[in-house]
């Protein structure tokens, strides 16, 4: 077989069964790649190697029994947003340094019932809060193709462990695009499920609308498999959906041909670089040769998406973020005059610079006199953005474009004016206010020598379809399976 | 849409942030600059179209009024800041 880091998670799992290498050993090859790599990328925010090891001699265990599953002894990696009981969940903030999870997320304990090794906490934006993961207080995560460069955000440690091969897969979330556009800028396969999929509990909540749990993996093929393992009814989460358990990698091998694929003409209009739109034209001349046909859709109210989640979703974090005032956990402020003082202390100290101005944001959007005419007109015009998508799809089967508007951009690029960075999202944010599922693959390389990602849009609930367009093309293709030099 | 520094400061008090004067006329420039951004909202027509709250049209599931969770006051006050006898402790808030 190849080697460990460049193995799919099939490849993995049956050598593990046939005991080429035990977990113990995988778990040990990735911890040395993380010392030997991480110095660089800033990608791992906690690592435990007790932890992890006593974690894969479980595993062995297992397997030595013949109880294990398809993906018990793999190793895996939680952006710290996720609660792993034990560990830290620091969420990249101040507030949560010292934060040691008393309990797992719905989705962890899914993994650690299918044998899953964890290898540790992943670097992010604070608070899922950016498109750069420049904005975390444990500093920048660094792009494995270039260091010079943003890995995207918010879920940029999860890229970058897995872009670089310090984990066979990772998991991350997106409430604007916050696995795709992460999965774009480093090369790398990644979904956002169906709004309700994957259950919210244990996830730190950014915008509780928004937020879903996604997997970030090599292929399409990782991808299937850790999304069924990631999937399923969980009551203590109310938007949880009760829906029968889907086996995601069923469907990967049909043939494409006459798949309808819409192209929405927004998203190939002014703003696109002319190096990404190269490449996604030429991702789509082999999906015609797989036997897809294109046409031409439109999503009219796309440019609106943009100002309509900077107003929900600041909305919604105001809420969520307001339980962070330094009573029951987390950071509190060293000197205050009252009760109120130690709130407001707590919070300046603790949030940082992007997570307080959304904050504020939200809170403004939601004050008397403005709800109306921005919460509620925002609302209206999610609607609008879902409808859109909805008649879009009476005419095609997935829709497809870029995930994001350029290549990945130099650390500091953005940093000055929040506009800017927002528009990194332009593309991938609908998707999340419809509560479609999305997805980013790889299809080819732009300026620099740095990936481009191709995205598809699926109707409510299509993943399995999604997942079989990006299979077919992986098989057809082979950028997926380009390294950066430190994982060659 | 366009915040004033008194706006502001009174939008800071409800968000419970602390924000030094130094920091007042900085972050109002930052907020209007994105607020600009979102202003091209308004002129969207939404007439007769119903707000959609969320992602997908749920209602409310009901659980049968049982005890389900076990008391892990312990383990859950451990990671407070401060702690006595059981309680959370804060400044005291009436003389």
């Amino acid at each position: 077989m190849k080697q460990m880091h460049t193995a799919s998670l099939a490849e993995l799992s049956a050598a593990l069964h046939a005991k080429q290498f035990s977990a113990v050993e995988l778990a040990q090859f990735f911890l040395s790649r993380t010392e030997k790599f991480d110095g660089d990328l800033n990608a791992f925010i906690s690592t435990d190697a007790d932890k992890t090891l006593a974690m894969a001699r479980a595993a062995d265990e297992r397997i030595a029994r013949g109880e294990a599953g398809a993906l018990t002894g793999i190793p895996v990696a939680y952006k710290d947003l996720f609660c792993v009981d034990g560990w830290r969940a620091t969420c990249g903030s101040r507030i949560l340094e010292n934060f040691v999870a008393p309990y797992d997320a719905h989705v962890v304990a899914q993994l650690n019932a299918a044998g899953m090794v964890t290898l540790g906490k992943l670097n992010m934006d604070e608070f899922a809060m950016g498109s750069s993961n420049e904005n975390s207080y444990y500093g920048a995560v660094k792009n494995p193709w270039d260091l010079s460069r943003v890995p995207g955000g918010s879920s940029g440690g999860t890229a970058a462990v897995v872009a670089a091969r310090l984990a066979p897969v990772a998991l991350g979330t997106d409430t604007g695009g916050s696995i795709r556009q992460p999965a774009a800028f480093c090369g790398l396969t990644g979904l956002k499920p169906t709004y309700g999929r994957v259950s919210r509990y244990g996830m730190v909540a950014y915008a509780s609308s928004l937020d879903q749990a996604s997997p970030m993996a090599k292929s399409a093929e990782d991808c299937a498999l850790l999304l069924t393992a990631m999937t399923g009814f969980d009551a203590r989460d109310s938007t949880s959906l009760q829906r029968e358990t889907e086996d995601f990698s069923a469907r990967l091998n049909e043939p494409l041909k006459g798949l309808r694929i819409g192209l929405p003409r927004e998203y190939f209009a002014d703003g696109l670089d002319d190096d990404v739109r190269l490449a996604i034209e030429s991702a789509l001349t082999e999906l015609r040769a797989l036997g897809a046909i294109t046409v031409e859709v439109t999503l009219p109210n796309a440019a609106l998406s943009l100002p309509a989640y900077y107003v929900i979703a600041p909305a919604e974090a105001s809420s969520n973020l307001s339980r962070f005032d330094g009573v029951r956990y987390g950071y509190r402020a060293p000197e205050y005059k009252d009760l109120n003082d130690m709130y407001a202390k707590t919070r300046a100290q603790g949030f940082g610079e992007e997570v307080k101005r959304r904050i504020l944001m939200g809170t403004y959007v939601l004050s008397h006199g403005y709800y109306d005419a921005f919460y509620l007109k925002a609302q209206k015009i999610r609607r609008l953005i879902a409808n859109d998508f909805r008649a879009a799809f009476e005419q095609c089967d997935v829709i497809v474009g870029p995930t994001t508007p350029t290549v990945a951009f130099p650390l500091g690029d953005k940093t000055d004016d929040p506009v800017q960075m927002y528009l990194a999202d332009i593309y991938t944010i609908s998707s999340n206010l419809a509560g479609l599922p999305a997805m980013s693959i790889p299809c080819g390389v732009g300026q620099h020598d740095m990936p481009v990602g191709l995205q598809i849009i699926g109707p409510w609930f299509s993943e399995s379809k999604m997942l079989n367009v990006a299979h077919q093309y992986q098989q057809a293709s082979d950028w997926h399976t380009r390294l950066p030099e430190m994982a060659r | 849409m366009s915040l004033s520094p008194a706006e502001l400061i009174r939008i800071a008090q409800l968000a419970r942030i602390d924000l030094p004067s130094a920091e007042i006329e900085p972050t109002c420039a930052q907020l209007n600059h994105i607020f600009g951004f979102i202003e091209q909202l308004r002129a969207a027509p939404t007439d007769g179209i119903a707000p959609m709250s969320h992602a997908v049209e749920l209602s409310q599931r009901l659980r049968d009024d049982v005890v389900t969770e076990t008391n892990q006051r312990e383990k859950f006050q451990a990671i407070a800041p401060d702690t006595e006898g059981g309680l959370y402790l804060v400044p005291k808030v009436m003389e």
